[in-house]
Formats: C-alpha cells, structure tokens, sequence
C-alpha cells in the first residue's frame, strides 16, 4: 500500500513538474522543474529496485547534465534567447500530435506481454547487491558497448573542445584569408 | 505490488509530455530539456521492464542511454553557445530568426 502510495505522489509530481517545464516561460524555471522531476525519478527507480541507477539518475542527470543546461543557461543572456522555427505550425497542433501519440500509445499498452524471465531474480540481485550485479553484467556481456560508450564520451569531449574554440579559429581562418588576398596582388603585380 | 502498466503508462505520459515540448517550444534550450525528457521516458520504461522480466539488461541500456544523453547536452550546448555567439556578432542580418 505505501508502494502505491509512493508510486502516486512520484508520479503526480513527475506528470506535473514535466508539464510546468515545457510551459513556463523562463527557461531557468524550466531547468528547475525538471531537477525535481529526476528527484522523482530516481524515487521511482527505488521502487524498481535498481538503487545504483537512482544514484547515477541524481549525481549524472541531476548533478552534471541539469548544471551544465544553467550554466549554458547563464551564458547565453536572457533577454535574447535562442529561437529556431517550432516544427509544427501553431502549438496546438503540437499539443495535439502529443496528445493523439499518447493516447495510442497507453491504448496498446494492455495487449503487451511479457516476453520469457531473465535469470536474475530480486533474490539473486539482492544476493550479490545491486552494484555488484550490474557492474558483472556491464562488463562481460555488454563490454564491447561499453567501450562504444566510453569512445561516444571521448567523442562528445572533443567535440565540446572543438565547438569551444571554434571562434578564435574561425577568426585565425578569417585573418588569413584576409592576408591571402593581400598577398596574392603582391605575387601576381611583379 | 504495483503492476508493469502503470509504469508503462507513465512512461508514455512522460515521452509525451516531451514531445509535446519539442513541438511547440522554440527556445533551442528548452527543446534540449525536451529531449531530456523523452529520454527519461524511455529510461523508465527500460527499468520497468528489466525489474519485471528478472534481467539487467534494460538497466545496462540505461546506462548506455545516460551516456548518450550526456554527450548529447555537452555537444548540443556547445552548438547553442556557438549560435549564440555568430548570432550576437551579427544579429544584424539575422534578425528574422528572432522574430516571433
């Protein structure tokens, strides 16, 4: 009964800090409605028994991915935020395809079956701790993923490097096509 | 004990909540936030399903899926700040993109 209980009030907040972070209007705000939505997540990922994972859903999601939104947040002012064309025409059309996906999702939700048991049981899990069982898992059934994840990391690095610096090189690449012109008179006048 | 639909349901609310968002917004930050949240949408879902069918291997997804997500806001931040940057220095002939 109190699992239902806790199941009700993560949910409740989860449905209601998620539509508070689309619909308000400072995007800080936004940023904030969803730390506390993956608060409730990691609530949720408790009643599954998957402790680790809620401790990774704070101290990745919560702790490094949220800050870096604010931090982008604080760097890109306020007062002229980034805007791109929406994709839908008028936001009730987009409301409506959410609605429409979401109801014909739920709608097929009871003709789901479960497929065959996997072989580790919340007994066997609780046997060898949650870490110890996923860490087992990660790195012998699933290494070569894991190392694709790892490269994916490294790519991202080098890429936020690359994406960092990009004005003082443009700024390099403008200054000496700004000379090559220059010297190229030079060459062709004698 | 609480069934696997519930779960699934809101999972699906979720992912739609987030849609919903990625549709009708137009502040690149926020579409980013949108993303973020079907990701965690699919994420729950995964767990569900690997809590209910006695395996781990949904969680090593969501592993996998969190390292993505993590990739995907530094990369995409990165492009938002260098948008940001091009548009500022020449918000001049730009200024169509900002209007409403």
């Amino acid at each position: 009964m109190f699992l239902q209980f806790f199941f009700g009030y993560c949910a409740l907040m989860i449905v209601a800090s998620g539509i508070l972070a689309i619909s308000l209007r400072n995007p800080v705000h936004c940023v904030l409605m969803v730390l506390v939505l993956f608060f409730h997540m990691a609530g949720l990922y408790l009643t599954l028994n998957a402790e680790f994972l809620a401790a990774v859903q704070i101290i990745v999601y919560a702790g490094a991915i949220l800050v870096l939104y604010l931090f982008v947040l604080f760097l890109v002012s306020l007062r002229e935020e980034l805007h791109v064309d929406a994709f839908v025409p008028g936001a009730w059309l987009g409301r409506i395809i959410a609605a429409g996906l979401a109801v014909g999702m739920i709608a097929v939700i009871p003709a789901f079956s479960l497929g065959e048991r996997g072989t580790w049981t919340i007994d066997a899990i609780r046997e060898l701790t949650h870490t110890k069982a996923l860490g087992q898992e990660l790195y012998s059934t699933y290494l070569l993923p894991f190392e694709i994840a790892g490269l994916i990391l490294l790519v991202a690095l080098i890429g936020g490097l690359v994406l960092a610096r990009r004005e003082e090189g443009g700024g390099a690449i403008e200054g000496t096509s700004d000379a090559q012109p220059g010297s190229q008179p030079k060459e062709v006048g004698p | 004990m609480i069934p696997l639909s519930w779960y699934m349901a809101l999972a699906v609310i979720l992912f739609c909540i987030g849609v919903c968002g990625f549709l009708t917004r137009r502040n690149v930050i926020v579409m980013f936030l949108s993303i973020e949240l079907m990701l965690n949408g699919v994420n729950l879902n995964l767990v569900a399903l690997s809590h209910f069918l006695d395996s781990v291997r949904g969680q090593a997804f969501t592993f996998f899926i969190i390292t993505v997500a993590a990739a995907e806001a530094a990369i995409g931040l990165g492009i938002a700040i260098t948008l940001y940057r091009s548009r500022r220095s020449v918000h001049v002939d730009t200024i169509n993109h900002l209007k409403g």
